[in-house]
């Protein structure tokens, strides 16, 4: 049923085509997941390469060569890099002027430094000797190849610049902290002068308000009025003298702060520094002066307003104790006694004029006692105050000691630092003229030194010596050289003859060898029974060739036997001979048979011919052919004579000429006799040549 | 040996002959004898039949080497044919 076979059909369709699909998915998946599949699919499979980039992506390029050649760079440009690191760091910073010294002197001779009486070399020595302990681990530790020897020039300059560079960073940096700090530190002093100023002013207000508030007479709503006045300014003072205080602790914090930095720079030991150091340290001192100054002054006036106010406070003692006492004796008074005149009795009156004449005896009294006592009052107090100022004297002093101490030993760092410059050029002047006093030696010696050698060598009689017997020696040198020479030569020609000899000899024996195997062939030729070929030819050629492998000519003549003749041998003359008497009679009887007058009528006019027509049965040959002679039997009866004659040659020419059904007839005798004649040809020729050479190789008597 | 060719051909032509003008002659008495009412001249004409075509077969074979075949025949052609 078609509709059967149909469906059978699309079932067969559909499943080749499933199979396909899935054998193109299943490989595709296989290469993507084994790399060696891939490649071999790639190799066999001609669009398969195609095919997977475009499913897979381009195959996996293994550069992991690269990478580890990359990496090998790494590691020596990051080892590099350490070494050089761990070198430069180690070498402190120099002076600048030690630093050209040891250039100088590092450019010149092959001594590294020099021990030198100033200690900033023998600091530099100090350092070298350092920084080498440290470059030898360094050397060691990365197991590089690179020996300590001498540091180029170009390396010292580099590294002396570095270490100027840093210097400089340093100088820089320094500076920066210093100024800083100075700025700092010179603000807060100024705040702190400020403020004591500000205090000193406050204080001095004080007491001049509380004297003017004692001794002056001013009416009571005033009087309150002062007081306020006074209060407010003992307010102020008190205020100010705190903002002083405090600001002093600022001031004396920068003021520490502005040391610690200065001594650190100090400790890094860098003399370009050292101006900067001076003057911060000039600045301080000033600010410090200044300080102290400002706080001595502030201290004056606080002593001068102690006393004030214990003035005023006695004062308001013996107010209150005069007031006490008024009371006492008139209480119903009131302490406004002074505006009271006209209010009081006269009991009251007397009452007061007795307490005041008590009072005034009182008064008296005292007075007289203090009178007594008032020499040694003033000497107490003179004492006290000679102590009080002793103790002043005595902080006087020693804050102006100390500040005179500060003044010299900047002064003497000064002078130093200017004593060390002028040191340094003075040594630097020195090396170079002792650099340019050695070479001037060292030219010196020199010139002497070959001076005296010419001296030596030309103007003795050893010259002359010397010249003889480099004459005689070269003459003994030259006739050895001479009979080597000959002798050599004769050796050479010696050698040259026997190897001739023996080429001559070798060159004899192939010849006679070749001479023999020819002459084998000849016999092998010769030796035919008179209706079969000779044997093969084959091994006797093989003869010949084994003998003459060496020589050309031999080896083309050798080769050139025919194959027919190798294989199966050739026929002698004899049975060629009598082939051809056989032959004879079958030429004659389809002589007139030819392409064109083939029938069988021409078959039976030719046998007709050949019964009725006689010829002679041998004729000599003409030199030349002519048309006549081209006739069958003329040239039967020709070719009869030279095979008689054993001329083969001449009969193959002449049966050559036959044509028609006649030719077809002798077609295989004229091969087999072309053979021959090819035979004979080259075995003659081999002979010949053979003979040749043997006569060649004889040596003449 | 191509002398001996001839002689071949000739052996060939002889036997040929023969058979066919036997087969001729056969041929001719059974028809003469069946059909002809044993008038002589099918047995001459069978057998001059055969003799005919053995002569004619002798001739084609001696001229065999001198006809060309059809593989043989060399013709020229012309380029327009498309090869």
């Amino acid at each position: 049923y078609t509709a059967g076979g149909s469906s059978g059909a699309a079932k067969v369709v559909a499943a080749g085509l499933l199979t396909v699909g899935g054998g193109v998915g299943g490989t595709i998946l296989y290469a993507k997941w084994d790399h060696k599949f891939r490649a071999a699919v790639e190799n066999n499979v001609p669009y398969s390469d195609w095919l997977l980039g475009l499913a897979l992506g381009p195959a996996y390029q293994g550069d992991i060569m690269k990478q580890v050649r990359m990496d090998s760079q790494h590691v020596w440009v990051i080892i590099a890099d350490c070494f050089e690191k761990i070198t430069g760091s180690e070498f402190l910073p120099h002076s600048e002027a030690s630093a050209e010294a040891s250039h100088i002197i590092s450019a010149i001779s092959e001594i590294s430094t020099v021990p030198a009486p100033c200690d900033t070399e023998s600091a530099v020595k100090e350092e070298c000797k350092e920084c080498q302990h440290h470059a030898d681990p360094a050397v060691v530790a990365p197991h590089t190849e690179l020996p300590l020897r001498e540091r180029p020039v170009e390396e010292v300059a580099a590294r002396l610049a570095q270490q100027d560079q840093k210097e400089q960073d340093t100088l820089s940096s320094v500076s920066a902290s210093l100024e800083e700090c100075l700025a700092s530190s010179a603000k807060a002093t100024l705040q702190a002068i400020g403020a004591q100023e500000a205090a000193v002013q406050a204080i001095t207000q004080h007491i001049h308000k509380l004297k003017e508030a004692m001794e002056a007479e001013v009416p009571p709503p005033e009087k309150s009025s002062q007081w306020k006045d006074l209060e407010a300014a003992l307010a102020d003072r008190t205020s100010a003298v705190n903002d002083a205080e405090t600001a002093l602790l600022k001031a004396k914090e920068a003021l520490d702060s502005l040391k610690s930095e200065i001594d650190k720079s100090k400790g890094l030991k860098v003399s370009a520094v050292r101006p900067l150091v001076l003057a911060a340290e000039e600045n301080l001192h000033n600010m410090v002066v200044d300080l102290d100054r400002v706080v001595t002054k502030l201290q004056s006036a606080e002593s001068e307003s102690k006393i004030v106010s214990q003035y005023s406070d006695l004062v308001n003692e013996a107010k209150l104790q005069f007031q006490r006492e008024v009371s006492s004796l008139t209480p119903e008074i009131q302490a406004n006694w002074k505006g009271l005149t006209g209010k009081l009795s006269a009991d009251d009156l007397n009452a007061l004029i007795a307490h005041a004449h008590r009072r005034i005896d009182q008064l008296n009294r005292e007075l007289a006692e203090q009178r007594v006592r008032e020499q040694i009052h003033i000497d107490a107090s003179l004492e006290q105050q000679k102590l009080e100022d002793q103790k002043a004297l005595e902080k006087a002093v020693l804050t102006a000691v100390q500040h005179i101490k500060e003044d010299t030993r900047l002064e003497q760092e000064r002078k130093l630092s200017e004593l060390r410059e002028v040191m340094e050029a003075e040594m630097r002047t020195q090396l170079r003229r002792q650099a340019a006093a050695h070479t001037d030696h060292v030219q010196d010696v020199l010139k002497v030194q070959e001076q005296e050698l010419r001296a030596d060598v030309l103007g003795s009689k050893l010259l002359e010596q010397e010249t003889s017997y480099r004459q005689l020696s070269q003459e003994q040198l030259d006739n050895f050289t001479l009979d080597m020479n000959t002798a050599y030569a004769r050796l050479k020609g010696m050698e040259e003859a026997i190897d001739s000899h023996v080429v001559a000899e070798e060159e004899a024996r192939k010849a006679h060898q070749l001479w023999l195997s020819v002459e084998a062939l000849n016999y092998s030729l010769k030796m035919a029974d008179a209706d079969s070929p000779t044997m093969p030819l084959e091994s006797a050629a093989q003869a010949v060739r084994d003998s003459c492998h060496d020589n050309d000519f031999a080896l083309a003549l050798a080769t050139a036997l025919p194959e027919e003749s190798l294989q199966r041998g050739v026929y002698s003359e004899a049975s060629l001979r009598a082939r051809f008497n056989a032959l004879r009679a079958l030429v004659r009887r389809v002589a007139l048979v030819d392409e064109t007058h083939n029938s069988l009528y021409q078959y039976f006019l030719s046998y007709l011919q050949a019964a009725l027509l006689f010829e002679a049965k041998q004729e000599a040959p003409p030199g030349q052919l002519c048309s006549e002679d081209l006739d069958p039997f003329r040239l039967l009866s020709y070719a009869s004579f030279c095979l008689e004659h054993g001329d083969l040659e001449l009969a193959a020419k002449l049966v050559n000429q036959l044509r028609g059904e006649a030719r077809r007839v002798v077609e295989d005798w004229l091969t087999e006799a072309r053979l021959t004649l090819e035979t004979r040809q080259v075995v003659s020729l081999l002979s010949a040549y053979a003979n040749a050479v043997g006569l060649g190789t004889t040596q003449a008597p | 040996m191509s002398e001996k060719e001839l002689g071949k051909k000739w052996d060939r032509c002889l036997a040929d002959g023969a058979i066919k003008f036997g087969t001729g002659l056969g041929l001719g008495i059974v028809f003469s004898v069946l059909f002809f009412k044993r008038h002589t001249w099918p047995i001459s004409l069978c057998s001059g039949a055969g003799l005919g075509m053995a002569f004619s077969n002798c001739q084609n074979d001696l001229r065999s080497s001198y006809l060309l075949h059809r593989s043989q025949k060399v013709g020229l052609c012309n380029k327009t044919h498309s090869n």
